[in-house]
Formats: structure tokens, sequence, C-alpha cells
């Protein structure tokens, strides 16, 4: 299952880079690594590991002198609106890539509630032709579960997933009746494919634009109550066990979902998860002055949320981490908190904030953060990127000790809404190497003498 | 300076209002009610929302201060044409008004208002968060009648959801010492109200333990969203009629009434009511407020007077 879908990535054409990066921390939690060494990159596999000093440099090799970095498995974002087609003012597949890059992640998969929303084989096939031209790293694209994402009646997922679709979802929206959800995952037995969730109860979410409780009722401001969210994780575990399916649940933020999602898993159901570094990190108290860039779907919930959040991620019942990276034009985003849209930038930001809260303070571990950060692409049946010898060369090489500020702007992304803006964070991305050619390079990071 | 909600006003903040509306309540006895304090100063109404006496009242206010006032409603504004707030405020604030009244059927929208203009910004009402000069003008109704805020009990009766005056008021009142209880239907009664420092009853059975009952409106459209099943069930359960209201309490209501519904005819007409006196004392405090924003700051150009106000809270410098 590992790695079966792979062959549904799209990326414009590179050049394998050949490439020894010394002597950086080799950390690579599945495979055992945590350790100084050198890494040779070759024909777009990871050709060589040694002790530090103990690979020669082929010719023509870059050297890259990684002291004081670590090299870390490339990132996989299974979550992320590259707004293409439609709003290619706010995000396209070549700025979208270079963000995600740019983070460190070697593979993305990209969500269909575009306009058009895709859900025409012949789209997921145009997209797939301008990934093979714009994106700098490999990207995976998922089609919607009902036309138009509607949620009237399922889309041609035998088609969709014949051109290349990686998954289904109808991200943004839920799947109001349970009928047709039943349908999806009757329907994923001839099409194959995850069908992942965007889970929220409209009928008690309706009008709501953050997270139910003190906050909230302080403002004045209609909430999103989180059994919005758990009863409809709750309801569709229930149908993937009736049908067999396969679920992706996605953005979790209520501790009253994690506690669902234990008892599926536990019960057999096949279910995985993903969190956000937003809700792993921030809380409503955090929207109190009304910052539209703290606004997203599903909200920022309290303290007690995050922590079982946090525990999830640590116990596996969420999986991975996901950025839900939300593109959004400024002006969008420059209006009262109630009508602006929902959604913030976050790939970027994801590793290293992450790292400033969770695991620089101790909260988890560095090698946990990688797990769950690298391993996005496993519900789509996605290769989980690792350094070890004839493996893809999906590597990002980060400096921990590096502290920067979130601006206002500088993104590689074509959007500003990122909701750790102004937040100093430690951690930055060097280099990143996307199936063995580097896509990303920070401008100040010195480039490696020639052998 | 803004006002921008009652969260930002300290006691001695909102005292030094008070006493400021008192003197501007002499002013309004006499024949000719105006004083020069805000001449050749420019006040700018922006309405995105309806509104009658909060609108009026501030046109007075500031027509009795002597300053230039604008009004301009969202409906035949360029606000129809899809002007975005932010460039309206900014096109607005090319005028150099020394204050914008701001409305709007978002929270925290005035907030925005005052970041992006220069002139002082006055919250009246900003979805269903804040209402600040309605909850300054009710303590200043009610400490005209009773004496007294502190140690006062205070229900605050019906929708509690849905309105801004409530969340205001809740903070005005026990920022001033009384003790809050709102009250209401469930569905009515926001998750996490008690954060704000109140009670919480969904019953009028210890209604007699109030001094002064404020009433909400309760409107015909939440019906719909099945809040209540029935106007009249709702009457039947949380009316102040002549039953409820003992001899000694009074009766508070923000306007505009429902007759029948949230309130009985026969207290509404009852001398124990303080809904007209709510309204009178409309124009003072919204003088007051005027006053303090920018009496104590020169107008911008102007050499003179360096010591411009930062803070409620920092001593005034009276013209």
């Amino acid at each position: 299952m590992n790695g079966a879908l792979d062959h549904l990535l799209d990326r414009a054409p590179v050049h394998s880079a050949t490439l020894l990066i010394r002597g950086a921390h080799l950390l690579d939690p599945r495979a055992g690594l945590d350790a100084p060494g050198d890494l040779l990159v070759r024909g777009g596999e990871v050709a060589a590991l040694g002790e530090p000093g103990s690979i020669e440099a082929p010719e023509g090799a870059e050297v890259v002198d990684a002291a004081g970095l670590h090299a870390l498995p490339g990132f996989v974002d299974p979550h992320v609106h590259l707004r293409t087609p439609g709003r290619e003012d706010e995000e396209d597949l070549e700025t979208g890539t270079r963000s995600a890059a740019a983070g460190g992640y070697c593979a993305i998969v990209a969500m269909p509630n575009t306009d058009p929303v895709v859900d025409e084989a012949s789209i997921v096939s145009a997209l797939r032709e301008r990934a093979r031209r714009e994106a700098r790293i490999p990207v995976g694209f998922t089609a919607a579960v009902t036309v138009g994402q509607e949620g009237e009646r399922l889309s041609e997922m035998a088609a969709l997933a014949q051109a290349g679709a990686v998954g289904f979802t109808d991200d943004g929206l839920p799947l109001r009746a349970a009928r047709l959800m039943r349908q999806a995952l009757q329907y994923q037995r001839l099409a194959g494919r995850c069908i992942a969730l965007h889970e929220e109860d409209p009928s008690l979410s309706a009008g709501g634009v953050m997270h139910e409780g003190e906050v909230s009722a302080l403002l004045g401001i209609a909430g999103i109550p989180s059994v919005s969210e758990s009863t409809m994780v709750a309801r569709d575990c229930e149908l993937a066990a009736y049908e067999g399916g396969r679920i992706h649940v996605q953005h979790v933020s209520a501790r009253e979902t994690v506690v669902v999602l234990e008892r599926a898993r536990a019960a057999g159901v096949a279910v995985t998860a993903e969190a956000t570094p937003h809700h792993l990190l921030l809380t409503d108290e955090d929207v109190r002055a009304l910052d539209t860039n703290r606004k997203m779907n599903p909200p920022l919930r309290c303290e007690a949320d995050r922590l079982a959040l946090i525990e999830g991620l640590r116990a596996g019942v969420l999986s991975c981490v996901a950025t839900d990276h939300a593109p959004h034009a400024r002006q969008e985003k420059e209006q009262p908190f109630e009508p602006a849209p929902m959604g913030v930038t976050g790939l970027e930001t994801a590793f290293a904030a992450l790292h400033t809260d969770l695991v620089a303070t101790g909260v988890i571990d560095l090698g946990l953060l990688v797990e769950r950060m690298t391993s996005g692409g496993e519900a789509f049946g996605l290769r989980v990127p690792g350094i070890t010898p004839g493996a893809p060369a999906d590597v990002c090489l980060v400096d921990l000790t590096a502290e920067w500020e979130v601006g206002e702007g500088g993104y590689e992304s074509r959007s500003s809404n990122c909701a750790f803006a102004g937040r100093r964070l430690t951690g930055r991305v060097r280099m990143t190497i996307a199936d063995g050619a580097v896509a990303f390079r920070e401008r100040s990071f010195a480039i490696g003498a020639v052998a | 300076m803004n006002l921008l909600s009652v969260d930002d006003l300290e006691r001695a903040d909102i005292e030094r209002i008070l006493g400021r509306a008192e003197s501007f309540a002499e002013v309004s006895g006499r024949e000719i009610k105006k004083v020069p304090t805000l001449r050749g100063r420019t006040v700018i109404n922006l309405f995105y929302e309806a509104s009658t006496r909060t609108s009026s009242s501030f046109e007075l206010a500031a027509k009795r201060l002597s300053a230039d006032l604008v009004s301009v409603k969202a409906v035949g504004s360029s606000v129809d044409k899809g002007e975005s707030l932010k460039d309206t405020v900014q096109t607005l604030s090319a005028y150099d008004p020394a204050a914008i009244v701001f409305r709007s059927p978002y929270a925290g929208a005035a907030a925005l208002v005052a970041r992006w203009s220069p002139a002082a910004v006055v919250n009246a009402g900003d979805g269903k968060h804040e209402h600040p000069t309605q909850a300054l003008l009710d303590l200043y109704t009610l400490r005209r009648r009773a004496g007294r805020i502190e140690g006062l009990s205070v229900w605050i009766v019906g929708d509690v959801l849905h309105s801004r005056v409530a969340r205001s008021n809740v903070l005005a009142f026990t920022r001033m010492g009384a003790r809050v209880t709102v009250c209401g239907p469930p569905t009515l009664i926001p998750r996490g109200i008690e954060a704000l420092g109140c009670d919480v009853r969904h019953t009028l059975d210890e209604l007699g333990e109030a001094d002064v009952v404020y009433a909400l409106r309760m409107q015909h459209e939440r019906m719909a969203g099945s809040f209540v099943p029935s106007l009249r069930e709702y009457a039947t359960n949380y009316q102040i009629d002549g039953r409820r209201l003992g001899g000694g309490q009074l009766l508070m209501h923000p306007g505009p009434v429902n007759r029948g519904v949230e309130l009985s005819a026969e207290v509404i007409d009852s001398p124990q009511a303080l809904i007209t006196e709510q309204v009178e004392s409309g124009v003072v405090v919204r003088m007051a407020v005027l006053y303090e924003l920018l009496a104590g700051t020169p107008p911008r150009g102007s050499q003179t007077g360096a010591g411009a106000r930062s803070r409620w809270s920092s001593e005034p410098q009276l013209a």
C-alpha cells in the first residue's frame, strides 16, 4: 500500500540532483536513524549513507556543508488548497508548490473545492497536465465526492480515479446526507481511493464563525459547537464500519472527536485522521481580538481541545499533520470577522511553529513530529518518505536553532493570511529535496562547492 | 481615543461620563440647548444597520455640541455599490472628522474602523457584541432614579443570545458594583455567558430578588429559528407583567418594545418603568461621550494642547 499510488503524483520536469550532504544530523525515526552522517543523493535516490566524512563526493556532485543542520525525511501534506483553477490570484500550482517546498514538503495533496470544482475526469486530467509544467514538487489531486460539491449526487468516482484522482473529498463542506455518504463508501469498492471528510453537521454549525464557548459568548458571535464535528465523525465511522470502507477525517479540532476516533480505531474501523498546526497550537483565546487570520473552519477551540489533540497526535489516533493551507486574497480578509472567509495559510510555518511550541518546549519529541509530518500521504496510498539507502530522495535540511519572525508578507505563497504572522519561531527549512531534485533552497543558505 | 467596548472603561471613567451627562442635562433644560464645545469639528454618523433612537440621539448630541454633522447610511451610499468598509472609512476620514459614530451588523467592526481611521470612533453597536453608549445611558437613567447602582440586583430577561445590549449591560452593571442575573429560555442564553460575571436563570421564579428588571426585545424572527416554540409560550414564561413585577422593582427596556410579548401594557405605562427616561438620557449621555472623547484633544493641526489623552483612564484635560 505504501507508495502504491505514487504514480498519480505530478510535477514539472526536473534534473535529478547529485548532492553530497555532509555532516548533517540524520534523523529518521522509522529507520532508527538518529546520528550525524553523510548523505548522498544521486539518480533520484538516497544513494548512500555513511559516517561523517566517509563518503567521497562523486564527480560533479554538489557538496553541501550541513554541519549544525538536521536532515529529515521530507514532509507530506495531505491537505492543501492550491486555488487552481479559478482563484489563481490567491495561489496557483507554481506558487503553492514553491510554498510547500519552502516548508520542507516533498509532496502534497490538493483539494478539489476550486472553481470549477474538480468533479469531472477532464478537470483532473487538465490539472495533472498543468502540474507537469508548473509544480515544483509532486502533487496529487483529489476529486469531489459529489457533483459540484453540492451533496446531491455522486461524482463519477470510477472515471475520476481512472483519470488519476488520488482520493475523494468534498472538503470545505460536509456530506450532509448519511445516505450519500453510504453510497460513496459503496462506490469506493469500485473506484478505490480514500475518502477524506470535512466533518461538520451544518444543522448544528450553521451561521457559526468561531468555537462555541466563553469567548464566543463574550463576543456575541455565533458559535460552531464541538459536537457538530464529533457527531458527524461518529456517524461516518459507523457507516465506514458497516460498508467496510476506508475514510480519513480532515482537520480534527475537538476533543470529543478524538474520543470518537479512539473508539472507532479500537473497533477496527479503517479510519485515519489529521490535525493542523493551528489547532495544535492556538485556541479561541487567540480569536479575542477578532483577527481574521485566525478564522478558519473548523474553528480554533479551547485549551482542553488543544491538549486532547496533542495527546491524539502522540497516540497516533491523529496519524498525521496537515496544514489545510487555504490562501485568501488580502481584501477578503480585510473586513470584519463575521463576513471574512474561513481559512489560513500554513505550509511555510507548519514545521517551525510545531517545533517551537511543541518540540522546543518538550511537549513532544522531534522524532514524533517528524513521523507525523511525513505520514500525510499514507491514507491516500502515497509513500512515507524515509532516509534509507535506495529510497526515493525526499529530504529536508533544517536548522533547528535558527530564529525568525513570521512576517506580514515575504511568503513564497501568493497569499499571506497566516495564523502565525508576527510570531517568532525557532527552526528554519534551509533546503528541500523532493523525489531526487532540489525543490527549495533558502536564498541566504550558502550553495556548496562543486566537486 | 475611542469608545469601542464597556470592557475598556474603568469605573472612574464611567463615573466621569455620567457626571458630565448630568451637567449636560442642565443644558437640555435651557431654551437654547447648545454649547459651543465642538464648534468647527466634524462628526460622522456611519450606520450600516437600521437605527432610530441611537442615530437620532447621536445626531442631536453632536448638534447640541455645535459640531458639523454628516450622517451616512449604508443604503443609498457607495456601500450599496460594493465599496469595502476599509475604502468607505478611508474616504470619509479624508474629510478629517473628529469622530466617527459607527454601527455595523458585525462584531469587532468598530475596532476595525478605529484601526483604519485617525478619528475617534464610537461604537454605536457592532453585531451582537456591544452597544456601550446604551449601557452608559442605562446606568445614567438608573442612577438618577435609584440614587445608586452599587449593590443593586439587576435581572436581564429575554433573548440574551442575540443581544449586544445584554452584553454591554452585564459588563457595565457589574463594573459599577451591581449583581447581574441573566434569565431566558436555554435556547437564548449563550453557552459560556457566565464568563461575563453574571448568574444564569431559566425561570422567573426568583425574580422577586431583583431591584431592577431589564427586559430585552424579543424579535419575531426568533420563532423562525425555533429558538422559542411560540411567542405566546414565551410570553407565558417570560413576560414581565403586573403580577410578576413587584411594587418596589424598577423596569427598564432598550426599546423598541413589543407590547404584549416581553412586557405587558400595564407595566410599560406604570410609574416603575424607566423606558421613556432611557430615551431622554440618550442625548445627554452621548453628548458626554463625544465631549469626553473630543474636548480634551485639540483638533489635528492645532499647535496648542500638546498632551492628548491616550486612554479613558488617564486624567482629563478639559477645554
